[in-house]
Formats: C-alpha cells, structure tokens, sequence
C-alpha cells in the first residue's frame, strides 16, 4: 500500500489544482452554451485542422527522430558528440517568437535558403508561410526532443544481446529488426504522444508561420475567448474540448503501444559489430547532418543577429541580472517540483504495472499526469487567480504560482524519460533487494540512485531549462518586480528594441545551456548519454 | 499597564506611519513602465510634488489590463487604469467600475475632440502601413491602392482576435469601405503574407526583410530616426484618412486614495507626464508640449483625416465585423 501512496497524494494535489482553477473560471463565467460551440462552423474547421497539423507534425518529427537517434547511438565518438546533445536541449528554451525570427532567418524571403539559391542563379520561393512552415517549425522544436527522449533506449539494449549479435555476425538491418526495434516500439507511443500535445497546444508559431486565421489552433480561440471576448465560460468549454480531444487520441494511441520488456540484466553500451561499413557510416553522419542543419541553423540565427546587437549596453543593464536571478529560482524549483511529482506518480504505476499487474490503470495514471500539458496556461492561471483571490493577495504569491505552473508543464517530460528507467529497476532489482531486505533509504541510495542519477539528471535538465524559457503565466500576474528573462525580451520586441531583443534571447541561449549542462553534470554523473 | 504598552506601542509606531506617504497604485503595460518606457520618469515626476509614491502594476498590454480589472472587480488595488484604448471604452464602462474624472477635457487637441467624463486621453496615435524606402519606392498612396496593389508585394498585418493594430485595421476597412469590407478582405487575402498574433511578431518580420509593408503606426519611423538614427523607414499616406487610436486614463470608483487619483488624473495632463509620451511611448501628446514635438517627428506623416468609430459602435459589432473577417481570410 506504501508504493501506492505517493502517486495517489499526487494526483490528488493535480485534481486540487485543475479542479480549483475549473470551478474559479465557472464561478465568474456568466454560463455554458456547449451548443453554440457545436454549431460553430468555424470552430469545427479549426479543431480538423489543428488536429491534422500536429498529426502530421508528430510523424514528421518521430520519422526523423528515429534515424537520427540511432545514428547517434551508433557514432558513440565523433567530436563535439556530447555538446551537440546538449544543444538539442536547446529549442525548448527558445521563446517561440525568437524560434520564429530565427526560422525566418534561414528559411524566410531573404532567408539563408533562398540567399543559397540566389547564388545558384535560382529564383527565390515564397515556401514558409503555410502548413509546410508550422511543420518547419514543429520539426525544430520536436525533432531534438524526440531525439533525447529516444535515445537512452540504446543503453538499455542488455550486454548479452550484443555478444550475440557479434556471434552471429548479425547485418545491421537485422540488428534492427530484432534488437533495436523491440526495445524501441514500447517507447514511441510515449514520445509520439508528448510530441503530438505540444503540436496540438501550439499558438503563436501556427499563426504566425501559418499565413492566416485559415490555419489556427483550438489554443488560439482560447486565448481569443479569454483576453478579448473575456468570455471565461466559452474559454472553460474549449479548454475542455482540447482536453477531450487530446486525451482520446493519446489513449487511442498508447492502446497501440506495447508494455515495457522485461529485461533480464543491466545494459552495457557494449561495442555494436555493423559500425564499420561505408554506406552506413555515410547515412549516420547525414542523418546527424541533418538534424545538424534544421536545429542548430535557426539557433545559429539567433546566435548571430544577438552578437550584432548592443551586447555590452544589454549585459549592463541590471533588470537583466535580476530577471535572470528569477529566471533561475523559478527554473531550479520548478523542475525540483515537477521532478518530486513526476517520481511520485512513477513510483505508483510501476507498483501497478508490475507488481500487481494492473497495467491500463498504470497507464491511465501516467496519462492523468501528462494531459496537464494541454491545459493552456492561460487559462490554469486565471482559473488561480479567481480560486485564490478571495483567499490570498494573488500578487505576493506570483512567484509560487509561476513555479506551480511550470512545474505542471514540466511533469510529463519528467514521466517520459523517468518511466522507462524506473520500471526497469523495480524489474531487475525488486526480488533482489526484497531478498536481501534491503528497503527504505538504503534502497534509494543504493539501488535507485545510482541507477537512475542520470534520467533524474536529464529529467530535471529538460524541465529547468523548459521553464527558463517559458512566459507562461508570468504576464499574467506581473507586477513591477517581477519579470523573468522571457518577458523581458518581449517588452524589448514591444518598445521596438528589436536588438536589446537578440541579445537578450542569445543571453537567455547561454543560460540554459549552461543550466542544462551544469544539472546534467552535477545530477547525472558522468557523461554516458 | 495596558495603558502604557499601548502608548509605547503608538509612540514607536507613530513616527513611522507618519513618514510614511500615502501610495497611488496605477495599473498599466509593461511597455509604459519599463526601463525605456514613460512611466519610470512620469512616476519621478509625480513623486516630486505629490509627497506620495507612485507604484506600477503591469499587465501584456491593454487588453490583459482590461482583463485584470474584471477579475479583481471591486477588490482592485489600483486607484488609476491608465493604457486602455478607445475601442476598450465600452467594455469597460460595461463594469461599472470606473468613477469620472472631473477633468475639464473640451480644449484637448485630440483629433475629434474629446467629451468623456470617465476616460481620460492620454496619448494618440495613427495606424499606417510602414515601409522601407530603399525597398519600395512607389509605395500605396491609398487603402485603394493597397486593396488593388500586386499580389507579390506582400503586406504583414495582425491577427484582430489577439492584437490591438490587427482590430485597428478591421476598422479602417470597415470605416472606409463601409459593408464592402468582406469583398475587399477577399481582394487583400492574397497580399498578406502573413497574420501574426500580435504586434511585435510582424514588425520583427518587417525587419527582417519578409515583407515590404507592415502594419504598425504612423509615428513607427520617429524611433528609427530618433533612437537609431536610421531614417530609410517611412509610413505611407493615404488618402481615406488614418484610423485613430487614443489611449485612456481612468480612475476607479474603489480606488482607496480618490483625491490622490484625481491629483494624477489632473497631472496627466500637465508638461511633467505629456513631455515623456513623444520618445517613451513613440505617440503624440494630447496637449501643447511647451518644448514642441522633438525633432524629427515633423517628418512623419500627418494624416488630414483621423477616421473612428466611436466606443459604443465597435463594442456592438465587433464580433460580427471579425467574423466577417474571418470567413474572408479563410476561403
């Protein structure tokens, strides 16, 4: 009953959370009219589209997640293997408006791209604007992340696999087909659906790269509904229309995924035998080329047009530094936060899942933790707001609402990179350490953390760094006092500071990469990723 | 011994609560009270001969305020709203949340005039299309002109669902063309290059070379020229006139320090809070400014004809005239 607990505190703080901020925005609305919504001809093409765009996304980001991950996975050594993982951490980070000036920068008018194909004597193309810009645009947010959640299936693949893959002299298609793609296949549904929420949820990047309001999301008539109409009841009904929509086709997919393997023994990055041929060594650096070329060319832009700026006159400026403080304490709790709460539903559904074999409802546990996502921050924040006016001085307490939101934005990274690796523990060593007594603490320190230090690392990097670059709620409670990095560089786009703007988001770039990398370092231990 | 831990306790806090002044609290966006903005030398301008302080609340921009006083209703902090623009007047005087201003507003120099006994103007502004004059030599000398201009020359412009600009030109087209506006949103549809969420996105673009023309305000030159000294950026004149946007004050009927939120309201109208408007919040004054308007904005162009509808008009259609918007743009 012990393991079962912690998870079941945890949902029941979400359930306080999103039940608290609900009933604040159906206490002021002035009531729902779902029928309206459903006669809304415009709102039905919109939920079609956005469900088609993040489809469409997703398949895109995983199809090349997948190979690129492998490739990385294969090429163990090559030089600056390990700062380019760190790098993928990027994008994340990016405030999207920044992503989109840098997306513009390569693939725009007068873009890289087309500046390239000037110099070829190529006529330039108007390509962005449109459905194949939102996918630009998804790729490089997702494509990285889909990369660093897939590849530690790697390391799980158990040592004895590829002594006999060695002996058997088995082709690299074959290893494959049988080795990789099993340890594989479980994972994707989990990667797939996180990758589909965040496309799902997208605003600004669909608006704005997607050439008109013939291409809008359900989140964009949620924020109209809310900052213009401040019509609380229809904001209620289409923040729960997203929830509905997203929860069906994520169950739907996750019936698709099979359950984790048992493994028998502990992986060991053994040396694989099909490295050494030609063609294959050709395709792993194309596939690294390339994610080479969609991620780290935008960040490259961004890089650039924040050294042409007022570099020395932007770093100067005190509210920098004080935002950033913010920026970091928010980050640092936040992703404690979400990491504490991520262990604590894990800890629950791998007890279900394994122990008592109760798998559906393990995976809906999960699933309760991850739906979070799609809950516009918009609209939890005014939620709290009206919940806990009447209670507290919702100013005072800005800063812990803002680490409470983020760190629920955070929670469903955490339960997909902890997931795995957790279930694979209580797998391995759960008869071990019931044998030898071995519980409580002692089993933490010396079962658990060893063990698990780096997904915790990575987990916690992940979400610090997601929360550095989030504006989330903070515009929403705003006061003179406190402003985080992200709003800052908006306020410099707003007063035409267009370049304070660049050096603040490159400023903003370093900090969370050497957040990233000082958590990944200091938490995970040794780099082995 | 009651008796004297309550004196020792009056004595010792008694001095303190007598230097301490009274506190206005102003609600406003963050681009008024930030670092470059008006606010920080208006709140020190005020401060000087209110024997008060002055303290900020910011909010994204004027919508979010509007937002914000909804939510906190009659339990509102603030004594002073200052940042809603006039196409937010209804709404907000829907709440019934505001108290009149007892300014004498009749000689304002605000195009149209101004008569509201609850709103206070504190700045003005026109909408414009803003281009780059290396760019585009022969830019539109009309709405007309834009409408029926080539296809690939690409304008930018904002979403009216999210953004202040992207509502403002629904109006001008509206103003001007009256129930043909769906046809001539149809007409533009293809030289939109793109609708963005707000403001900053658009002109980020513009920048950035995307588009030749952009959506943005009249006086979007003046801070090239007069903060970067660049001066290749012009807005293009045209001759329907230009939609005007006024930006409000107005004081709360809960405000805890009302004679204090008179003082500031009046003070809005003086030299010490309209000399920071030009270069803080790149709009013009709404009174004489005795040191005239700083040098370059005599370049920008002047529309003849400001073009409005009033509060009321636009609080009534609005829905009506985006979803018409809507349906064009989405063909």
């Amino acid at each position: 009953m012990r393991r079962l607990a912690p998870g079941v505190l945890v949902m029941a703080v979400l359930a306080l959370i999103v039940g608290a901020a609900f009933s604040g925005l159906l206490r002021e609305s002035s009531g729902l009219e779902p029928g309206a919504l459903w006669d809304d001809i415009y709102l039905r093409r919109v939920v079609g589209f956005t469900v088609w765009q993040a489809l469409l996304s997703t398949l895109l980001s995983l199809g090349l997640a997948l190979p690129v991950a492998r490739a990385l996975a294969r090429r163990q050594r090559f030089p600056g293997r390990t700062l380019l993982l760190r790098l993928l951490g990027l994008p994340l980070v990016v405030p999207t408006i920044v992503a989109v000036f840098g997306i513009v920068a390569i693939y725009g008018q007068t873009g890289l791209m087309n500046r390239l194909a000037a110099g070829l004597g190529i006529e330039p193309v108007q390509y962005l604007y449109g459905l194949g810009g939102i996918l630009i645009a998804h790729v490089f947010f997702n494509l990285p992340l889909a990369v660093r959640l897939l590849l530690p299936v790697w390391q799980s693949v158990p040592g004895e696999s590829w002594r006999l893959v060695a002996q058997l002299g088995m082709s690299s298609r074959d290893i494959l087909r049988l080795v990789e793609w099993p340890m594989l296949r479980p994972l994707l549904p989990q990667v797939a659906t996180l990758v589909f929420m965040l496309c799902f949820t997208s605003f600004a990047v669909v608006l704005t790269l997607g050439g008109g309001p013939a291409s809008t999301t359900i989140e964009v008539a949620i924020y109209q509904a809310l900052r213009f109409d401040f019509d609380l009841g229809k904001a209620t009904l289409l923040a729960l229309l997203q929830l509905i929509c997203c929860a069906l086709l994520v169950a739907a997919v996750q019936a698709m995924g099979k359950h984790y393997p048992v493994d028998p023994t502990e992986g060991r990055v053994q040396s694989r035998p099909d490295l050494g041929d030609v063609p294959g060594r050709l395709f792993d650096f194309a596939c690294i080329a390339l994610v080479l070329v969609s991620t780290l060319l935008p960040l490259g832009a961004v890089v650039t047009s924040g050294l042409a700026g007022p570099v020395a006159e932007v770093l100067a400026d005190r509210q920098l530094w004080a935002s950033a403080e913010l920026s970091l304490g928010i980050a640092l709790m936040s992703s404690a936060l979400a990491v504490l709460a991520g262990v604590g539903i894990l800890i629950t559904s791998r007890e279900l899942r394994i122990n008592r074999r109760r798998t559906g409802l393990a995976e809906a546990t999960e699933l309760c933790g991850s739906l979070i996502l799609v809950i516009p921050p918009l609209v939890l924040g005014t939620g709290f707001f009206i919940a806990l006016r009447p209670l507290v001085d919702v100013f005072t307490w800005s800063p812990l609402l803002i680490v409470i939101v983020n760190a629920l934005m955070g929670l469903p990274y955490v339960i997909r990179v902890l997931g795995p690796p957790m279930t694979r523990v209580t797998q391995q060593h759960d008869r071990l350490c019931a044998s030898l007594g071995i519980g409580g603490w002692d089993r933490v320190r010396m079962v658990e953390w060893p063990l698990l230090r780096q997904p915790v690392g990575l987990s916690l990097a992940l979400c610090a760094a997601l929360s550095t670059g989030d504006l989330g709620v903070v515009a929403l409670f705003g006061s003179q006092d406190v402003s985080t990095l992200p709003l800052l560089l908006y306020q410099r786009l707003a007063g035409y500071q267009m370049g304070e703007a660049a050096v603040t988001a490159l400023f903003l770039l370093t900090l969370s990469l050497m957040l990233f990398g000082g958590i990944e370092r200091v938490i995970g231990g040794r780099a082995r990723a | 011994m009651r008796l004297l831990t309550v004196t020792l306790l009056f004595l010792l806090c008694h001095p303190l609560h007598a230097a301490e002044p009274p506190t206005l609290t102003v609600y406003t966006y963050s681009s008024f009270t930030v670092d470059w903005g008006p606010g920080p030398a208006i709140k020190a301008a005020f401060e000087a001969e209110c024997e008060c302080r002055l303290e900020y609340v910011a909010t994204d921009d004027g919508v979010a305020l509007l937002s914000r006083i909804r939510l906190e209703g009659k339990d509102a902090k603030a004594d002073v709203v200052l940042g809603l623009d006039t196409n937010l007047i209804a709404e907000a005087r829907a709440t019934g949340l505001f108290a009149p201003h007892g300014v004498i507003t009749e000689s304002l120099p605000v195009p149209g005039g101004w008569s509201d006994a609850v709103f206070l103007p504190y700045d003005y502004g026109y909408f414009a299309f803003v281009y780059d004059s290396t760019v585009l030599t022969a830019p539109p000398g009309s709405l007309q002109a834009l409408v029926d201009g080539p296809s690939e020359q690409k304008i930018l412009i904002q979403d009216p669902r999210t953004s202040t600009p992207g509502l403002g030109l629904l109006l001008w087209i509206r103003k001007v063309f009256g129930d043909d506006a769906g046809t001539v949103w149809e007409k533009l549809a293809p030289r939109i290059l793109t609708v963005s969420k707000g403001w900053s996105e658009a002109y980020g673009l513009f920048l950035k070379g995307e588009a030749p023309l952009v959506l943005s305000y009249t006086t979007s030159p003046a801070y090239h020229l007069i903060a970067e000294g660049e001066g290749k950026y012009a807005a293009a004149a045209f001759d329907e006139g230009h939609y005007l946007q006024i930006e409000v004050a107005a004081k709360l009927a809960s405000s805890p320090n009302p004679e204090l939120a008179d003082r500031f309201l009046a003070f809005v109208l003086s030299q010490g809070f309209q000399t920071h408007i030009p270069t803080g919040n790149w709009m013009y004054p709404v009174v004489e400014l005795e040191s005239g308007l700083p040098d370059g904005f005599e370049t920008l162009v002047s529309p003849a004809i400001a073009l409005s509808f009033t509060p009321e008009e636009v609080a009534r259609n609005r829905k009506e005239w985006v979803q018409e918007w809507l349906t064009a743009l989405s063909r």
